[in-house]
Protein backbone atom coordinates (compact mmCIF):
# COMPACT_ATOMS: atom_id res chain seq x y z
CA UNK A 1 0.00 0.00 0.00
CA UNK A 2 3.13 2.65 -0.33
CA UNK A 3 2.45 3.71 -3.83
CA UNK A 4 -0.39 6.51 -2.48
CA UNK A 5 2.45 7.86 -0.95
CA UNK A 6 5.07 7.22 -4.45
CA UNK A 7 1.84 8.92 -6.11
CA UNK A 8 2.30 12.07 -4.60
CA UNK A 9 6.08 12.65 -4.94
CA UNK A 10 5.85 11.37 -8.52
CA UNK A 11 2.44 14.13 -9.44
CA UNK A 12 5.41 16.60 -7.83
CA UNK A 13 7.61 15.76 -10.02
CA UNK A 14 5.84 15.80 -12.95
CA UNK A 15 3.57 18.98 -12.31
CA UNK A 16 5.34 20.57 -9.82
CA UNK A 17 5.19 21.53 -6.39
CA UNK A 18 2.08 23.83 -6.75
CA UNK A 19 0.17 21.08 -8.36
CA UNK A 20 -0.52 19.75 -4.85
CA UNK A 21 -2.56 21.64 -2.79
CA UNK A 22 -2.90 19.26 0.15
CA UNK A 23 -2.20 16.25 1.60
CA UNK A 24 -3.89 13.98 4.07
CA UNK A 25 -3.84 10.90 5.54
CA UNK A 26 -6.36 9.87 7.74
CA UNK A 27 -6.90 6.28 9.32
CA UNK A 28 -4.13 4.59 6.70
CA UNK A 29 -5.89 6.65 3.85
CA UNK A 30 -4.24 9.17 2.18
CA UNK A 31 -5.96 12.08 0.68
CA UNK A 32 -4.22 14.70 -2.42
CA UNK A 33 -6.21 17.73 -3.13
CA UNK A 34 -5.39 19.03 -6.70
CA UNK A 35 -6.38 22.37 -8.47
CA UNK A 36 -8.85 21.68 -11.02
CA UNK A 37 -6.94 23.06 -14.09
CA UNK A 38 -4.53 19.95 -13.17
CA UNK A 39 -7.16 17.25 -12.49
CA UNK A 40 -6.61 15.69 -16.14
CA UNK A 41 -2.99 15.83 -15.97
CA UNK A 42 -3.23 14.36 -12.62
CA UNK A 43 -5.59 11.94 -13.71
CA UNK A 44 -3.27 10.70 -17.04
CA UNK A 45 -0.37 10.62 -14.68
CA UNK A 46 -1.99 8.31 -12.22
CA UNK A 47 -3.42 6.22 -14.61
CA UNK A 48 -1.18 5.32 -17.22
CA UNK A 49 2.58 5.27 -14.79
CA UNK A 50 3.65 1.97 -14.81
CA UNK A 51 4.48 2.34 -11.04
CA UNK A 52 1.27 3.74 -9.96
CA UNK A 53 -1.28 2.51 -12.54
CA UNK A 54 -4.42 3.04 -10.84
CA UNK A 55 -6.49 1.63 -13.63
CA UNK A 56 -9.75 1.26 -11.66
CA UNK A 57 -11.88 4.30 -10.91
CA UNK A 58 -14.01 3.23 -8.08
CA UNK A 59 -16.40 6.30 -7.52
CA UNK A 60 -16.33 9.90 -8.15
CA UNK A 61 -18.75 12.11 -5.97
CA UNK A 62 -19.46 15.52 -5.10
CA UNK A 63 -19.47 16.88 -1.32
CA UNK A 64 -21.39 20.19 -0.28
CA UNK A 65 -19.78 22.82 1.98
CA UNK A 66 -21.95 25.14 2.21
CA UNK A 67 -19.46 27.61 4.71
CA UNK A 68 -16.46 27.67 2.85
CA UNK A 69 -15.17 29.69 -0.22
CA UNK A 70 -14.80 26.81 -2.26
CA UNK A 71 -18.05 25.15 -1.51
CA UNK A 72 -18.08 21.82 -4.00
CA UNK A 73 -15.62 18.82 -3.50
CA UNK A 74 -15.14 16.60 -6.61
CA UNK A 75 -13.95 13.14 -4.87
CA UNK A 76 -12.38 10.94 -6.83
CA UNK A 77 -11.69 7.14 -5.52
CA UNK A 78 -8.73 5.64 -7.64
CA UNK A 79 -7.40 1.83 -6.95
CA UNK A 80 -4.64 0.16 -8.82
CA UNK A 81 -5.17 -3.50 -9.09
CA UNK A 82 -2.17 -4.55 -9.59
CA UNK A 83 -0.48 -2.95 -6.94
CA UNK A 84 -3.60 -3.41 -4.40
CA UNK A 85 -3.53 0.37 -3.72
CA UNK A 86 -5.87 3.24 -2.95
CA UNK A 87 -5.80 6.82 -2.97
CA UNK A 88 -8.01 9.69 -2.65
CA UNK A 89 -7.97 12.47 -5.33
CA UNK A 90 -9.87 15.70 -4.69
CA UNK A 91 -10.84 19.02 -6.32
CA UNK A 92 -12.32 22.31 -4.66
CA UNK A 93 -14.42 24.28 -6.80
CA UNK A 94 -15.81 28.00 -5.85
CA UNK A 95 -19.76 28.39 -5.79
CA UNK A 96 -20.04 30.55 -8.75
CA UNK A 97 -17.70 28.28 -11.02
CA UNK A 98 -18.45 24.56 -10.36
CA UNK A 99 -16.93 23.31 -13.41
CA UNK A 100 -14.16 21.30 -14.06
CA UNK A 101 -12.75 18.69 -17.06
CA UNK A 102 -14.51 15.18 -17.25
CA UNK A 103 -12.28 12.54 -16.70
CA UNK A 104 -14.03 10.18 -19.33
CA UNK A 105 -11.41 10.13 -21.44
CA UNK A 106 -8.81 8.12 -18.56
CA UNK A 107 -11.39 6.07 -16.82
CA UNK A 108 -14.80 5.60 -18.64
CA UNK A 109 -16.92 4.83 -15.91
CA UNK A 110 -16.67 7.91 -15.26
CA UNK A 111 -19.26 8.61 -17.16
CA UNK A 112 -22.38 8.04 -14.91
CA UNK A 113 -20.52 9.24 -11.50
CA UNK A 114 -20.01 12.85 -12.97
CA UNK A 115 -23.80 12.44 -14.09
CA UNK A 116 -24.64 11.90 -10.76
CA UNK A 117 -22.57 14.75 -9.36
CA UNK A 118 -24.10 16.62 -11.48
CA UNK A 119 -27.35 16.00 -11.36
CA UNK A 120 -27.16 16.34 -7.62
CA UNK A 121 -24.63 19.11 -7.28
CA UNK A 122 -24.98 21.13 -10.06
CA UNK A 123 -21.02 20.46 -11.02
CA UNK A 124 -20.39 20.55 -14.06
CA UNK A 125 -17.78 18.34 -16.26
CA UNK A 126 -16.76 20.08 -19.59
CA UNK A 127 -15.92 17.70 -22.16
CA UNK A 128 -18.44 15.06 -20.88
CA UNK A 129 -19.58 13.09 -23.89
CA UNK A 130 -23.57 13.22 -21.97
CA UNK A 131 -24.13 15.45 -19.13
CA UNK A 132 -27.54 14.99 -18.17
CA UNK A 133 -29.50 14.06 -15.17
CA UNK A 134 -29.24 10.28 -14.00
CA UNK A 135 -31.46 9.89 -11.29
CA UNK A 136 -33.85 12.79 -10.84
CA UNK A 137 -36.55 12.90 -14.02
CA UNK A 138 -34.99 15.21 -17.50
CA UNK A 139 -37.17 17.90 -16.29
CA UNK A 140 -36.58 18.79 -12.50
CA UNK A 141 -35.50 21.41 -11.16
CA UNK A 142 -32.73 22.06 -8.36
CA UNK A 143 -30.25 20.24 -6.89
CA UNK A 144 -30.98 18.10 -4.34
CA UNK A 145 -27.83 17.12 -2.78
CA UNK A 146 -26.92 20.64 -1.79
CA UNK A 147 -27.26 21.55 1.67
CA UNK A 148 -29.52 24.24 0.83
CA UNK A 149 -32.37 22.06 -0.97
CA UNK A 150 -34.80 20.89 1.68
CA UNK A 151 -35.36 17.50 2.88
CA UNK A 152 -38.86 17.73 2.31
CA UNK B 1 -29.15 1.12 -42.69
CA UNK B 2 -30.07 4.26 -42.85
CA UNK B 3 -30.56 5.43 -39.18
CA UNK B 4 -34.39 6.80 -39.78
CA UNK B 5 -34.85 2.79 -40.62
CA UNK B 6 -34.27 2.41 -36.75
CA UNK B 7 -37.07 1.32 -34.82
CA UNK B 8 -37.08 2.96 -31.53
CA UNK B 9 -38.07 0.42 -28.85
CA UNK B 10 -38.76 1.44 -24.72
CA UNK B 11 -38.58 -1.51 -22.48
CA UNK B 12 -39.52 -0.84 -19.22
CA UNK B 13 -39.87 0.23 -16.49
CA UNK B 14 -42.52 -1.53 -15.78
CA UNK B 15 -41.23 -5.33 -17.58
CA UNK B 16 -41.09 -8.61 -15.79
CA UNK B 17 -37.41 -9.18 -17.28
CA UNK B 18 -35.73 -5.96 -16.24
CA UNK B 19 -35.14 -6.93 -12.74
CA UNK B 20 -36.59 -4.26 -10.73
CA UNK B 21 -38.15 -0.53 -12.54
CA UNK B 22 -34.90 -0.28 -14.99
CA UNK B 23 -36.41 1.44 -18.43
CA UNK B 24 -34.45 0.43 -21.76
CA UNK B 25 -34.33 2.77 -24.67
CA UNK B 26 -33.31 0.47 -27.64
CA UNK B 27 -32.68 1.33 -31.25
CA UNK B 28 -33.06 -1.56 -33.01
CA UNK B 29 -32.22 -2.37 -36.95
CA UNK B 30 -34.29 -5.12 -37.70
CA UNK B 31 -33.40 -7.75 -34.42
CA UNK B 32 -29.89 -6.15 -34.04
CA UNK B 33 -29.56 -3.76 -31.01
CA UNK B 34 -27.65 -0.94 -32.80
CA UNK B 35 -28.11 1.60 -29.55
CA UNK B 36 -29.01 1.02 -25.90
CA UNK B 37 -29.52 3.80 -23.64
CA UNK B 38 -30.65 2.63 -19.88
CA UNK B 39 -32.64 5.34 -17.84
CA UNK B 40 -32.48 4.97 -14.23
CA UNK B 41 -33.78 6.90 -11.19
CA UNK B 42 -37.28 5.54 -10.65
CA UNK B 43 -36.27 3.73 -7.50
CA UNK B 44 -34.65 7.19 -6.28
CA UNK B 45 -35.55 7.58 -2.57
CA UNK B 46 -32.48 10.18 -1.92
CA UNK B 47 -31.19 7.39 1.01
CA UNK B 48 -27.91 9.17 1.03
CA UNK B 49 -29.14 12.45 1.96
CA UNK B 50 -31.71 10.91 4.50
CA UNK B 51 -28.57 9.13 6.19
CA UNK B 52 -27.11 13.26 6.45
CA UNK B 53 -30.63 14.04 9.10
CA UNK B 54 -29.98 10.60 11.09
CA UNK B 55 -27.40 9.02 13.59
CA UNK B 56 -24.97 7.02 12.34
CA UNK B 57 -27.11 4.00 13.83
CA UNK B 58 -30.22 5.22 12.50
CA UNK B 59 -28.80 4.88 8.96
CA UNK B 60 -28.24 1.12 9.38
CA UNK B 61 -32.19 0.27 8.27
CA UNK B 62 -31.47 2.68 5.39
CA UNK B 63 -28.74 0.14 4.06
CA UNK B 64 -30.70 -2.56 4.25
CA UNK B 65 -32.99 -1.05 1.68
CA UNK B 66 -29.55 -0.73 -0.95
CA UNK B 67 -29.50 -3.35 -2.16
CA UNK B 68 -32.26 -5.42 -0.64
CA UNK B 69 -31.67 -8.55 -1.80
CA UNK B 70 -28.52 -8.79 0.38
CA UNK B 71 -29.25 -6.76 2.98
CA UNK B 72 -26.68 -7.98 5.69
CA UNK B 73 -24.19 -7.50 2.90
CA UNK B 74 -25.00 -3.56 2.96
CA UNK B 75 -25.59 -3.49 6.81
CA UNK B 76 -21.67 -4.60 6.60
CA UNK B 77 -20.21 -2.15 4.66
CA UNK B 78 -21.70 0.47 6.34
CA UNK B 79 -20.79 -0.38 10.07
CA UNK B 80 -17.37 -1.37 8.74
CA UNK B 81 -16.86 2.14 7.43
CA UNK B 82 -18.21 3.99 10.79
CA UNK B 83 -15.86 1.91 12.96
CA UNK B 84 -12.76 2.84 10.49
CA UNK B 85 -13.91 6.22 11.35
CA UNK B 86 -13.83 5.45 15.13
CA UNK B 87 -11.01 3.62 14.84
CA UNK B 88 -12.59 0.40 16.96
CA UNK B 89 -11.88 -3.20 16.97
CA UNK B 90 -14.17 -5.71 17.01
CA UNK B 91 -13.95 -9.06 19.00
CA UNK B 92 -13.83 -12.38 17.15
CA UNK B 93 -17.04 -13.92 18.28
CA UNK B 94 -18.79 -11.12 15.98
CA UNK B 95 -16.35 -11.04 13.42
CA UNK B 96 -17.00 -14.42 12.92
CA UNK B 97 -20.65 -14.35 13.14
CA UNK B 98 -20.32 -11.40 10.27
CA UNK B 99 -18.27 -13.76 7.77
CA UNK B 100 -21.33 -16.12 9.01
CA UNK B 101 -24.16 -13.81 7.83
CA UNK B 102 -22.12 -11.91 5.30
CA UNK B 103 -21.81 -15.39 3.27
CA UNK B 104 -24.94 -16.55 3.98
CA UNK B 105 -26.29 -13.48 2.06
CA UNK B 106 -24.16 -14.43 -0.74
CA UNK B 107 -25.99 -17.62 -1.09
CA UNK B 108 -29.26 -15.81 -0.85
CA UNK B 109 -28.21 -12.89 -3.11
CA UNK B 110 -26.97 -15.67 -5.86
CA UNK B 111 -30.22 -17.89 -5.34
CA UNK B 112 -32.07 -15.08 -6.46
CA UNK B 113 -29.98 -14.00 -9.12
CA UNK B 114 -29.97 -17.60 -10.63
CA UNK B 115 -33.58 -18.56 -10.38
CA UNK B 116 -34.83 -15.07 -12.03
CA UNK B 117 -32.06 -15.48 -14.56
CA UNK B 118 -32.81 -18.67 -15.68
CA UNK B 119 -36.62 -17.71 -15.33
CA UNK B 120 -36.04 -14.98 -18.00
CA UNK B 121 -34.33 -17.06 -20.68
CA UNK B 122 -37.22 -19.77 -20.20
CA UNK B 123 -35.94 -22.40 -17.62
CA UNK B 124 -38.83 -21.39 -15.27
CA UNK B 125 -38.42 -24.74 -12.96
CA UNK B 126 -35.03 -23.67 -11.53
CA UNK B 127 -36.72 -20.25 -9.91
CA UNK B 128 -39.32 -22.85 -7.87
CA UNK B 129 -35.75 -25.00 -6.56
CA UNK B 130 -33.79 -21.75 -6.09
CA UNK B 131 -36.59 -19.89 -3.69
CA UNK B 132 -36.98 -22.92 -1.85
CA UNK B 133 -33.31 -23.04 -0.75
CA UNK B 134 -33.95 -18.99 -0.21
CA UNK B 135 -37.00 -19.10 2.40
CA UNK B 136 -34.77 -21.75 4.19
CA UNK B 137 -32.16 -18.72 4.45
CA UNK B 138 -34.85 -16.26 4.80
CA UNK B 139 -36.04 -18.86 7.80
CA UNK B 140 -31.91 -18.51 9.22
CA UNK B 141 -32.66 -14.68 9.53
CA UNK B 142 -35.39 -14.53 11.42
CA UNK B 143 -34.02 -16.91 14.16
CA UNK B 144 -31.12 -14.74 14.26
CA UNK B 145 -32.78 -11.37 14.47
CA UNK B 146 -36.47 -11.51 13.61
CA UNK B 147 -36.38 -10.17 10.18
CA UNK B 148 -36.37 -12.50 7.50
CA UNK B 149 -35.49 -10.02 4.75
CA UNK B 150 -34.38 -6.19 6.08
CA UNK B 151 -32.65 -7.28 9.04
CA UNK B 152 -30.83 -4.42 10.22
CA UNK B 153 -28.39 -7.27 12.35
CA UNK B 154 -24.96 -5.42 12.70
CA UNK B 155 -24.39 -2.62 14.52
CA UNK B 156 -21.56 -0.30 14.85
CA UNK B 157 -19.17 -2.35 17.02
CA UNK B 158 -20.55 -5.62 16.30
CA UNK B 159 -23.65 -6.98 15.84
CA UNK B 160 -27.37 -6.57 17.38
CA UNK B 161 -27.45 -9.75 19.51
CA UNK B 162 -25.99 -13.22 19.82
CA UNK B 163 -26.98 -15.90 17.72
CA UNK B 164 -29.65 -18.54 19.39
CA UNK B 165 -28.19 -21.83 19.41
CA UNK B 166 -31.08 -23.01 17.36
CA UNK B 167 -29.88 -21.16 14.12
CA UNK B 168 -26.32 -22.56 14.58
CA UNK B 169 -28.08 -25.90 14.36
CA UNK B 170 -30.50 -25.60 11.68
CA UNK B 171 -27.52 -23.13 9.61
CA UNK B 172 -25.27 -26.75 9.85
CA UNK B 173 -28.32 -28.81 8.22
CA UNK B 174 -28.96 -26.18 6.01
CA UNK B 175 -25.83 -26.07 4.87
CA UNK B 176 -25.61 -30.13 4.81
CA UNK B 177 -28.27 -29.72 2.27
CA UNK B 178 -27.06 -27.18 0.26
CA UNK B 179 -24.91 -28.57 -1.76
CA UNK B 180 -26.47 -31.52 -3.22
CA UNK B 181 -28.70 -28.75 -4.00
CA UNK B 182 -26.61 -26.52 -6.06
CA UNK B 183 -26.08 -29.82 -7.84
CA UNK B 184 -29.53 -30.46 -8.60
CA UNK B 185 -29.39 -26.65 -10.49
CA UNK B 186 -26.30 -27.75 -12.36
CA UNK B 187 -28.46 -30.86 -13.53
CA UNK B 188 -31.18 -28.61 -14.72
CA UNK B 189 -28.68 -25.75 -16.63
CA UNK B 190 -24.92 -26.53 -17.02
CA UNK B 191 -25.08 -29.15 -20.18
CA UNK B 192 -28.34 -28.16 -20.87
CA UNK B 193 -28.35 -27.15 -24.87
CA UNK B 194 -30.61 -24.58 -25.23
CA UNK B 195 -29.22 -23.31 -21.77
CA UNK B 196 -25.76 -23.07 -23.45
CA UNK B 197 -26.61 -21.92 -27.04
CA UNK B 198 -28.45 -18.84 -24.76
CA UNK B 199 -25.65 -18.42 -22.66
CA UNK B 200 -22.04 -19.23 -24.53
CA UNK B 201 -20.87 -16.45 -26.63
CA UNK B 202 -23.35 -13.72 -25.47
CA UNK B 203 -22.72 -10.30 -23.63
CA UNK B 204 -19.02 -10.66 -23.69
CA UNK B 205 -17.19 -8.41 -21.67
CA UNK B 206 -13.47 -8.58 -22.34
CA UNK B 207 -11.14 -7.82 -19.15
CA UNK B 208 -9.92 -4.80 -20.52
CA UNK B 209 -13.33 -3.23 -21.25
CA UNK B 210 -14.53 -4.41 -17.46
CA UNK B 211 -11.97 -2.56 -16.02
CA UNK B 212 -11.99 0.47 -18.00
CA UNK B 213 -15.96 0.59 -17.34
CA UNK B 214 -15.40 -0.27 -13.39
CA UNK B 215 -17.10 -3.27 -13.47
CA UNK B 216 -16.59 -5.51 -10.51
CA UNK B 217 -17.45 -8.95 -8.27
CA UNK B 218 -18.63 -11.92 -10.48
CA UNK B 219 -18.73 -10.20 -13.81
CA UNK B 220 -14.83 -9.05 -13.49
CA UNK B 221 -14.19 -12.40 -12.45
CA UNK B 222 -15.62 -13.92 -15.21
CA UNK B 223 -14.13 -12.05 -17.75
CA UNK B 224 -10.78 -13.25 -15.90
CA UNK B 225 -9.97 -10.98 -13.51
CA UNK B 226 -9.13 -12.24 -10.33
CA UNK B 227 -10.23 -9.49 -7.83
CA UNK B 228 -12.30 -10.64 -4.90
CA UNK B 229 -11.88 -7.82 -1.87
CA UNK B 230 -12.64 -10.58 0.59
CA UNK B 231 -8.85 -11.94 -0.63
CA UNK B 232 -7.14 -8.39 -1.03
CA UNK B 233 -8.55 -6.47 1.93
CA UNK B 234 -9.89 -8.77 3.93
CA UNK B 235 -12.11 -7.34 6.41
CA UNK B 236 -13.70 -9.08 9.56
CA UNK B 237 -11.46 -12.12 9.68
CA UNK B 238 -11.77 -13.19 5.98
CA UNK B 239 -8.15 -13.81 5.77
CA UNK B 240 -8.60 -16.97 8.72
CA UNK B 241 -10.80 -18.62 5.91
CA UNK B 242 -9.40 -20.57 3.10
CA UNK B 243 -11.73 -20.10 -0.14
CA UNK B 244 -11.16 -20.05 -3.82
CA UNK B 245 -11.69 -17.24 -5.83
CA UNK B 246 -13.72 -18.33 -9.41
CA UNK B 247 -12.61 -17.34 -12.36
CA UNK B 248 -14.05 -17.51 -15.76
CA UNK B 249 -12.42 -17.37 -19.34
CA UNK B 250 -14.64 -16.04 -22.12
CA UNK B 251 -16.53 -13.40 -19.61
CA UNK B 252 -19.86 -14.67 -21.38
CA UNK B 253 -23.15 -15.03 -19.61
CA UNK B 254 -22.54 -18.64 -19.92
CA UNK B 255 -18.87 -17.68 -17.32
CA UNK B 256 -21.03 -15.62 -15.04
CA UNK B 257 -23.49 -18.20 -14.87
CA UNK B 258 -20.65 -20.46 -13.53
CA UNK B 259 -18.87 -18.00 -11.73
CA UNK B 260 -21.68 -17.28 -8.78
CA UNK B 261 -22.66 -20.95 -8.61
CA UNK B 262 -18.83 -21.56 -8.07
CA UNK B 263 -19.19 -18.74 -5.36
CA UNK B 264 -22.19 -20.37 -3.63
CA UNK B 265 -20.28 -23.47 -2.81
CA UNK B 266 -16.96 -21.27 -1.87
CA UNK B 267 -19.46 -19.39 0.43
CA UNK B 268 -20.93 -22.43 2.06
CA UNK B 269 -17.20 -23.64 2.36
CA UNK B 270 -16.12 -20.34 4.59
CA UNK B 271 -19.75 -20.74 6.74
CA UNK B 272 -18.75 -23.95 7.21
CA UNK B 273 -14.95 -23.10 8.66
CA UNK B 274 -16.33 -20.09 10.26
CA UNK B 275 -19.08 -22.97 12.47
CA UNK B 276 -16.40 -25.24 13.16
CA UNK B 277 -14.22 -22.78 15.01
CA UNK B 278 -16.76 -19.98 16.02
CA UNK B 279 -14.91 -18.58 18.90
CA UNK B 280 -16.95 -17.68 22.01
CA UNK B 281 -17.32 -14.42 24.03
CA UNK B 282 -18.73 -10.62 23.47
CA UNK B 283 -20.67 -9.81 19.97
CA UNK B 284 -19.87 -6.18 20.51
CA UNK B 285 -17.00 -3.73 21.60
CA UNK B 286 -17.42 -3.09 24.97
CA UNK B 287 -17.11 0.72 25.07
CA UNK B 288 -20.11 2.19 26.25
CA UNK B 289 -19.88 5.37 24.44
CA UNK B 290 -20.48 3.40 21.34
CA UNK B 291 -22.50 0.48 21.89
CA UNK B 292 -25.59 -0.41 24.29
CA UNK B 293 -24.66 -1.49 28.10
CA UNK B 294 -26.32 -4.60 28.51
CA UNK B 295 -30.16 -4.04 29.45
CA UNK B 296 -30.10 -6.13 32.93
CA UNK B 297 -27.74 -3.26 34.39
CA UNK B 298 -29.98 -0.78 33.50
CA UNK B 299 -32.35 -0.74 36.71
CA UNK B 300 -28.83 -1.18 38.50
CA UNK B 301 -26.48 1.54 37.34
CA UNK B 302 -26.46 4.85 36.80
CA UNK B 303 -23.78 5.36 34.36
CA UNK B 304 -25.18 2.57 32.10
CA UNK B 305 -28.49 3.94 32.18
CA UNK B 306 -26.78 7.94 31.28
CA UNK B 307 -24.68 5.96 28.46
CA UNK B 308 -27.72 4.42 27.41
CA UNK B 309 -29.52 7.58 27.72
CA UNK B 310 -27.13 9.89 25.64
CA UNK B 311 -26.58 6.77 22.94
CA UNK B 312 -30.63 6.95 22.25
CA UNK B 313 -30.72 10.76 22.22
CA UNK B 314 -28.10 12.28 20.87
CA UNK B 315 -25.69 9.23 19.42
CA UNK B 316 -22.39 8.66 18.99
CA UNK B 317 -19.91 10.99 17.37
CA UNK B 318 -16.83 10.04 15.65
CA UNK B 319 -13.78 12.36 15.28
CA UNK B 320 -13.99 14.32 12.19
CA UNK B 321 -12.64 12.72 8.76
CA UNK B 322 -13.60 10.63 6.18
CA UNK B 323 -13.19 7.04 5.38
CA UNK B 324 -13.75 4.71 1.96
CA UNK B 325 -14.28 1.06 2.75
CA UNK B 326 -15.79 -0.87 0.48
CA UNK B 327 -16.24 -5.03 0.67
CA UNK B 328 -16.86 -7.95 -1.78
CA UNK B 329 -20.90 -8.32 -1.70
CA UNK B 330 -22.69 -10.44 -4.14
CA UNK B 331 -22.82 -7.75 -6.84
CA UNK B 332 -19.12 -6.66 -6.60
CA UNK B 333 -17.65 -3.68 -4.72
CA UNK B 334 -19.93 -1.92 -2.83
CA UNK B 335 -18.14 1.11 -0.87
CA UNK B 336 -19.17 3.71 1.55
CA UNK B 337 -17.57 7.03 1.71
CA UNK B 338 -18.24 8.68 4.72
CA UNK B 339 -17.54 12.17 5.92
CA UNK B 340 -17.32 13.40 9.63
CA UNK B 341 -17.91 16.81 10.39
CA UNK B 342 -17.68 15.31 14.37
CA UNK B 343 -21.27 15.31 14.98
CA UNK B 344 -23.76 12.38 15.87
CA UNK B 345 -25.06 12.60 12.37
CA UNK B 346 -22.95 11.97 8.96
CA UNK B 347 -22.15 14.69 7.09
CA UNK B 348 -22.39 12.98 3.26
CA UNK B 349 -22.17 9.37 2.64
CA UNK B 350 -22.26 8.31 -0.49
CA UNK B 351 -22.75 4.55 -1.61
CA UNK B 352 -20.22 3.28 -4.20
CA UNK B 353 -23.20 0.79 -5.34
CA UNK B 354 -22.00 -2.33 -7.80
CA UNK B 355 -25.09 -2.89 -10.22
CA UNK B 356 -24.73 1.17 -11.04
CA UNK B 357 -21.51 0.73 -12.02
CA UNK B 358 -22.24 -2.88 -13.77
CA UNK B 359 -24.88 -1.72 -15.48
CA UNK B 360 -22.85 0.82 -17.17
CA UNK B 361 -21.30 -1.95 -18.98
CA UNK B 362 -24.66 -3.09 -20.38
CA UNK B 363 -24.20 -0.98 -23.72
CA UNK B 364 -20.76 -2.75 -24.24
CA UNK B 365 -22.27 -6.25 -23.79
CA UNK B 366 -25.88 -5.66 -25.76
CA UNK B 367 -24.75 -3.49 -28.52
CA UNK B 368 -24.07 -4.79 -32.18
CA UNK B 369 -26.15 -8.20 -30.38
CA UNK B 370 -29.91 -9.46 -31.06
CA UNK B 371 -32.79 -8.26 -29.04
CA UNK B 372 -33.42 -11.87 -28.13
CA UNK B 373 -30.39 -12.00 -26.42
CA UNK B 374 -30.78 -8.51 -24.24
CA UNK B 375 -33.07 -10.67 -21.69
CA UNK B 376 -30.11 -13.19 -21.09
CA UNK B 377 -27.47 -10.12 -21.04
CA UNK B 378 -29.25 -8.30 -18.32
CA UNK B 379 -29.62 -10.85 -16.10
CA UNK B 380 -26.15 -11.73 -15.95
CA UNK B 381 -25.07 -8.55 -14.57
CA UNK B 382 -27.64 -9.44 -11.61
CA UNK B 383 -28.44 -5.94 -10.58
CA UNK B 384 -30.69 -4.61 -7.95
CA UNK B 385 -32.56 -1.11 -8.57
CA UNK B 386 -32.20 -0.49 -5.41
CA UNK B 387 -28.52 -0.12 -5.14
CA UNK B 388 -28.54 1.70 -8.90
CA UNK B 389 -31.11 4.44 -7.79
CA UNK B 390 -30.53 4.46 -3.58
Amino acid sequence: MGNNRLAIDRIKEAFGEKSILETREFRGEITVVVTRDKILDVAGLLRRDPVLDYDFLSDICGVDWPGRAERFEVVYHLYSLKHNSRLRVKVKLREDDPRLPSVTEVWPTANWHEREAFDMFGIEFTGHPDLRRILNPDDFKGFPYRKDFPIR
Amino acid sequence: MAVSERMILNIGPQHPSTHGVLRLVVELEGETIAKITPDIGFLHRAIEKLCETKTYSQCIPLTDRLDYLAPLSNNLGFVLAVEKLLGVEIPRRAQYLRVIMAELTRISSHLIWLGTHAMDIGAITVFLYTFREREATYDLFDLAHGARMNVSYMRVGGLARDVPDEFLKRLRTFLDEFSDKIDEYETLLTRNRIWLNRTRGVGVLSAQDAIALGVSGPNLRASGVGWDIRKTSPYSAYDEFSFNIALGKNGDVYDRYLVRLTEMRESTKIIKQALEVLPEGPIAVDDPKIVFPPKELLPRDMESLIHHFKLVAEGFCPPEGECYVSIEAPKGELGFYIVSDGGPRPYRVKVRAPSFVNLQALPKMAEGRLIADLVAIIGSIDIVLGEIDR
